[in-house]
């Protein structure tokens, strides 16, 4: 009995190991060949770590590929939507949460919409809207609606966090003569920090690896973001695999840090968005 | 305290931003999509209003594809559910037990989940490569030259060769989530049952999976709709392609739009997505709530 419960754990740790494998063998591969030439990745040494690291696939990438200008874009894109993000999401919160009105539960449905409504249905007419605007191809085009589609999501962590700050601190502001905002400034924003950093990693995962948006409303290389970036560069350089694998590193390079030093931070994120929604 | 939770002016600047955003980007261009499916628009010249002509067409054109498309996301939906879920939660009941390594394997296994699509598209183009991807590689040092293919390129390896790396970046994260709602069942309950008797099979079945039913029940709506909606990788992989082999609703979608500027004809597509994610939502939802009854 007990000898055949150590068999099947040790098939099951097979298992887990076969899995690793699979799930860890093509990274290593892209890594590998971002740093070899044609003629290693074609036959010489197809899975072996190369012979000689090209880092010149590297320099190719950024400055002839323009990933440093894609990176930039993709990092500004980013940084837009998670501030625009956030300040929308936490007074409209507060509102939503704290404050008395009539409608509020109504407003708060009509948000929680938001997280069942795909990008598509929203893409042709903001597509006119931006060309009627004259404002396709710019950061802007990018930040604003992937705010608009990231609110939801926002306001649901929002909620969670400030409904555990007690009411106690706002009324005792109140009543030492702090006005509405002040309350919001002094007593709120501080302790929704931690939900700051939630937010912060749902929005950097989807504004940085968005691409229909991002293929539509951009078609001048100035303003393209990583994802396109890299479409483009796969259709230019069909030939040399060492700069594009180069560029698939450097576009996944900021996500795979933020997840060594937020790994299970990020877990529970994404974790607590899936089960709310 | 009320007074100062009554301003209307604050409550008013408070919901500005947010209410703006959302009206305007996702609110207003709901309804203009709406609009659009019934005009037969080239976004240039004067539109005429067609009625329901383009859901129709939707429907009985053949060469239109959107039939085929919608085939291709239950496909895609089903192979999901089964395949990807099973291997979830095969994973997920294999280490939520407590095993060493635990924490690595979680880890390691929610790696691709993190990273673009695109990226993982590229490289599972890369992949497929015909002449020099891993897969015609490995078959041909094995001496299987003859089941080497353009997997991408052929008709009947299309679909399943886009699912794959679906599956391979997306089993992760249902894992995780299967995993996170197995570890907040208190123990205590399958000690019981351990107590009792029970074999580790007996306890995941009868203990554990029934449990579990409301991260199943997430997982579900996600692995479904997230099919219905799916771009990124098939946009990168095929672009729906061979012949609408690999075709799905939102390439079908962004294609008649951007490329042969069918804007009315796009819209009702846009809209049928809209339509389907709310449905298969819903319809999810009832199916978990009598199974509970």
């Amino acid at each position: 009995m007990k000898k055949e419960s150590k068999v099947g754990k040790n098939i099951v740790f097979a298992l887990l190991c076969f899995w690793t494998l699979v799930q860890i063998f093509p990274l290593y591969w892209m890594f590998t060949f971002s740093l070899k030439s044609n003629s290693e990745i074609f036959g010489e040494n197809v899975i072996g770590l190369p012979k000689e690291w090209l880092w010149e696939n590297y320099t190719a990438a950024l400055t002839t590929g323009n990933m440093a200008l894609y990176f930039m874009n993709s990092f500004i894109v980013t940084a837009g939507t998670i501030a625009l993000t956030i300040i929308a999401a936490l007074t409209a919160t507060y509102a939503l949460e704290r404050m008395v009105w009539r409608g509020r539960k109504f407003a708060n449905n009509m948000f929680m919409l938001g997280l069942t409504v795909p990008i598509h249905a929203a893409i042709l007419p903001v597509f006119i809207m931006l060309r009627n605007l004259k404002m396709t191809n710019s950061y802007q085009a990018l930040i604003i609606p992937y705010a608009a589609f990231a609110l939801a999501m926002a306001i649901l962590i929002s909620s969670s966090f400030i409904s555990g700050i007690p009411r106690e601190l706002e009324e005792a502001a109140c009543i030492d003569g702090a006005s509405i905002y002040g309350i919001f400034w002094h007593i709120i924003l501080p302790l929704m920090r931690p939900a700051l950093s939630t937010i912060g990693i749902f929005v950097f995962l989807q504004a940085w690896n968005e691409l229909m948006f991002a293929v539509i409303f951009i078609s001048e290389a100035k303003y393209r973001t990583l994802s396109v970036g890299i479409q483009n560069l796969s259709g230019s350089y069909t030939t040399e695999w060492g700069p594009i694998g180069a560029a698939l590193v450097i576009a996944t390079f900021p996500v795979l840090i933020l997840y060594a030093f937020m790994g299970k931070r990020i877990q529970e994120s994404l974790v607590m968005g899936a089960v709310k929604g | 305290m009320d007074k100062v939770m009554k301003n209307k002016t604050a409550i008013i600047l408070f919901m500005l931003p947010a209410t703006v955003l959302f009206v305007s980007i996702i609110i207003v261009p709901i309804f203009m999509s709406g609009y659009y499916s019934l005009l037969d628009w080239d976004g240039m010249t004067e539109a005429t209003f067609i009625g329901l002509d383009n859901y129709i067409g939707l429907f009985t054109s053949r060469s239109g594809g959107f039939v085929k498309s919608l085939r291709n996301a239950f496909i895609l939906a089903g192979l999901s559910v089964t395949l990807q879920l099973g291997l979830a939660l095969i994973l997920a009941l294999a280490l939520a037990k407590g095993r060493k390594g635990e924490r690595f394997f979680v880890t390691v296994f929610f790696i691709p989940v993190m990273i673009s699509t695109v990226v993982i598209g590229q490289l599972w183009m890369k992949i497929y490569n015909p002449q020099y991807g891993l897969i015609n590689m490995a078959l041909r040092s094995m001496g299987l030259d003859n089941l080497t293919r353009t997997w991408l390129g052929d008709q009947d390896t299309a679909l399943l060769a886009v699912f794959i790396p679906l599956l391979w970046q997306y089993v992760g994260y249902h894992m995780l989530l299967m995993y996170a709602g197995i570890k907040s069942i208190p123990t205590s309950l399958r000690e019981a049952a351990k107590i009792d008797g029970a074999t580790d099979n007996q306890i995941s079945r009868y203990i554990t999976i029934p449990l579990l039913k409301p991260v199943l029940q997430v997982c579900v709506i996600f692995a479904v709709v997230g099919s219905l909606k799916a771009f990124d990788m098939i946009y990168v992989l095929t672009n729906g392609g061979p012949a609408h082999a690999s075709e799905v609703p939102s390439t079908l979608m962004v294609s008649r739009i951007f490329l042969r500027n069918q804007y009315g004809y796009g819209s009702s597509i846009a809209i049928m997505i809209i339509f389907l994610c709310f449905f298969f939502a819903v319809l999810i939802k009832k199916a978990f709530k009598t199974e509970v009854d």
